[in-house]
């Protein structure tokens, strides 16, 4: 496990830095993704986040966390958010902020819910909605590094309208398998009849517990709850199942 | 990964109120200088182990409350005031913090 | 210089005139909580006054709802800085509960079912200044919010209001609760914004 320090935290107290935003994309109909430039950024692990921390004018301050999207690059990094209606923050992140504007955030943290590239065994990774994000950075870093561990994900998302990153997932990567699991409306060809996710899309799109995978699992908290028992039901030993419950 | 500071929720928020303990990551970093996320602890209540991104973490709170997930015992609290971080471990017996080989 | 996010204003309306210093406005019940949500059946609930002498008094759910009812609306004030104005609530006023009980005690520790404890002066739970509420807005007061019955002490911040109250201790000696021994301010009162150790 971490025997070695954590990249980017390099045995410094974390204090809260200015990052700048410099490119904002459209990943669906309810969530954007925010490139932010952060000058001396030490760089992130797949499956870390960040604390963001906005101030009104008044005074008035309140943070979230949000995982870190995109491979490290030593410069800037990706975050996705997902619109929630009548929420305080994510509304402003996807709807106000543009390129050139700033925000106050602190990170990377987080050292259990993480991938390095030096972990050999096969990897399964079950997403929730927009629990994707922090999976879809150890993809990408798996890619960038030119890993050939074998990985597969289960994406479990409402409609075909609301998968993230859907054109670079169709896309695909050598020893990446993808399986969709739609819980509203499924595509017209669909075998599977949409639903919530089961043991069986457990047991048919993921790995026997014989080859011991560690399972990343990410979501709102129900979903999250609900499939780290089925991995555990199938066998998978319950160290191996690493969760990320969104609040 | 989405989540609230003290303050209350986010009004769709109505999943069962607690997070994984990856969540107290950001916070104790303004601590410690290494993340102990992955530190080991033991449960004063019902002995159990494990690492602290596995408690289950309350944090729609005055403070965060990680409780044992086996047991649901406070194994930790941990509150910000104007100028201090308050940390209480009293139920939890040890933690174990990687720091690498010497 | 503090830094401020262009644009950013929060989810809150226009700030009232009747907020303590350093709270905003929310019109939303936001849920606090410090674990899971206790469910207790009335039918097993029990509310205990227990004195410095160990004397106890008891009351079940059919008991309290016997007792003469109160509807008071008061202003909320949680530590985490929102307000909520003109709350309307019912329950029994700790006069009412504490009229037969002797005591020379000063001071009080609340406990909850769950395990939650807060401490409060005695003082400030007499004279009409605090209930142990089980309605609210016309209606049962919900789990997440502290039902079947919390305390309510509406003049200090609201996590010396007790969720889920299960005993009230009355004390020689003060005893801090739950977020008191993590930081928090021993009193509360928000209009002297004591919200931490030392303010």
């Amino acid at each position: 496990m971490a025997r070695a320090a954590v990249p980017g935290r390099l045995g410094d107290r974390l204090r809260w830095r200015i990052a700048e935003v410099a490119g904002r994309r459209v990943e669906s109909a309810t969530a954007v993704t925010l490139t932010l430039e952060i000058p001396d950024w030490p760089g992130h692990l797949a499956g870390q986040h960040v604390d963001v921390r906005l101030t009104a004018e008044d005074g008035y301050s309140t943070q979230r966390s949000y995982s870190i999207a995109s491979a490290s690059n030593g410069r800037s990094l990706d975050l996705t958010v997902q619109r929630t209606s009548g929420g305080e923050v994510s509304p402003y992140l996807v709807d106000e902020l543009v390129p050139g504007d700033q925000l106050e955030l602190r990170g990377p943290v987080g050292g259990w819910f993480v991938w390095r590239q030096q972990q050999t065994e096969p990897v399964l990774l079950v997403a929730g909605g927009s629990g994707l994000v922090p999976l879809m950075c150890m993809i990408r870093t798996r890619e960038a590094a030119g890993s050939r561990t074998p990985f597969r994900l289960l994406y479990a998302v409402r409609s075909p309208s609301d998968l993230l990153y859907g054109s670079e997932l169709r896309q695909g990567a050598p020893g990446l398998d993808t399986t969709y699991l739609y819980s509203r409306e499924a595509l017209k060809d669909s075998a599977r009849p949409p639903g919530r996710i089961t043991p069986e899309d457990l047991a048919r799109g993921g790995w026997p517990p014989d080859f011991e995978p560690t399972c990343y699992v990410c979501g709102p908290t129900a979903f999250v709850e609900k499939t780290a028992a089925y991995l555990v039901l199938l066998g998978h030993a319950p160290e191996r199942v690493r969760t990320e419950r969104f609040g | 990964m989405t989540s609230v500071e003290p303050g209350g929720s986010e009004v769709n928020d109505t999943d069962a109120g607690y997070v994984d303990g990856n969540a107290l990551a950001g916070p104790l970093s303004e601590v410690f200088a290494v993340d102990v996320t992955t530190a080991t602890s033991r449960c004063a209540n019902c002995g159990c182990t494990g690492p602290l991104a596995r408690l289950r973490v309350y944090k729609h709170a005055p403070g965060l409350v990680a409780r044992c997930q086996q047991c649901g015992s406070v194994m930790l609290r941990a509150t910000r005031t104007r100028d201090a971080v308050w940390l209480d471990m009293s139920g939890a017996v040890s933690l174990a913090i990687p720091v690498g080989e010497t | 210089m503090a830094f401020i996010s262009r644009g950013f204003h929060g989810r809150r309306p226009s700030a009232g005139t009747k907020l303590p210093p350093g709270q905003y406005e929310t019109t939303g019940f936001p849920v606090l909580s410090a674990g899971p949500t206790p469910r207790i059946r009335k039918d097993d609930w029990q509310l205990s006054v227990t004195t410095e002498t160990g004397k106890r008094h008891v009351w079940d759910w059919a008991g309290l709802m016997a007792l003469p009812a109160d509807s008071p609306t008061v202003d909320l004030h949680c530590v985490t800085k929102w307000s909520k104005f003109g709350t309307q609530w019912q329950g029994v006023s700790l006069d009412v509960l504490l009229a037969d009980v002797e005591t020379s005690a000063e001071h009080v520790l609340v406990t909850s079912y769950g395990g939650y404890t807060t401490n409060v002066p005695l003082a400030d739970l007499v004279d009409g200044k605090a209930w142990i509420a089980y309605g609210y807005e016309g209606g049962d007061l919900a789990p997440e919010h502290g039902g079947p019955a919390r305390l309510l002490v509406p003049h200090l911040y609201l996590w010396k209001s007790a969720k889920w109250v299960s005993g009230i201790e009355l004390r020689q000696s003060d005893v801090p609760g739950f977020w008191e021994t993590a930081g928090y301010h021993n009193y509360g009162d928000p209009w002297r914004e004591q919200r931490y150790q030392g303010d």
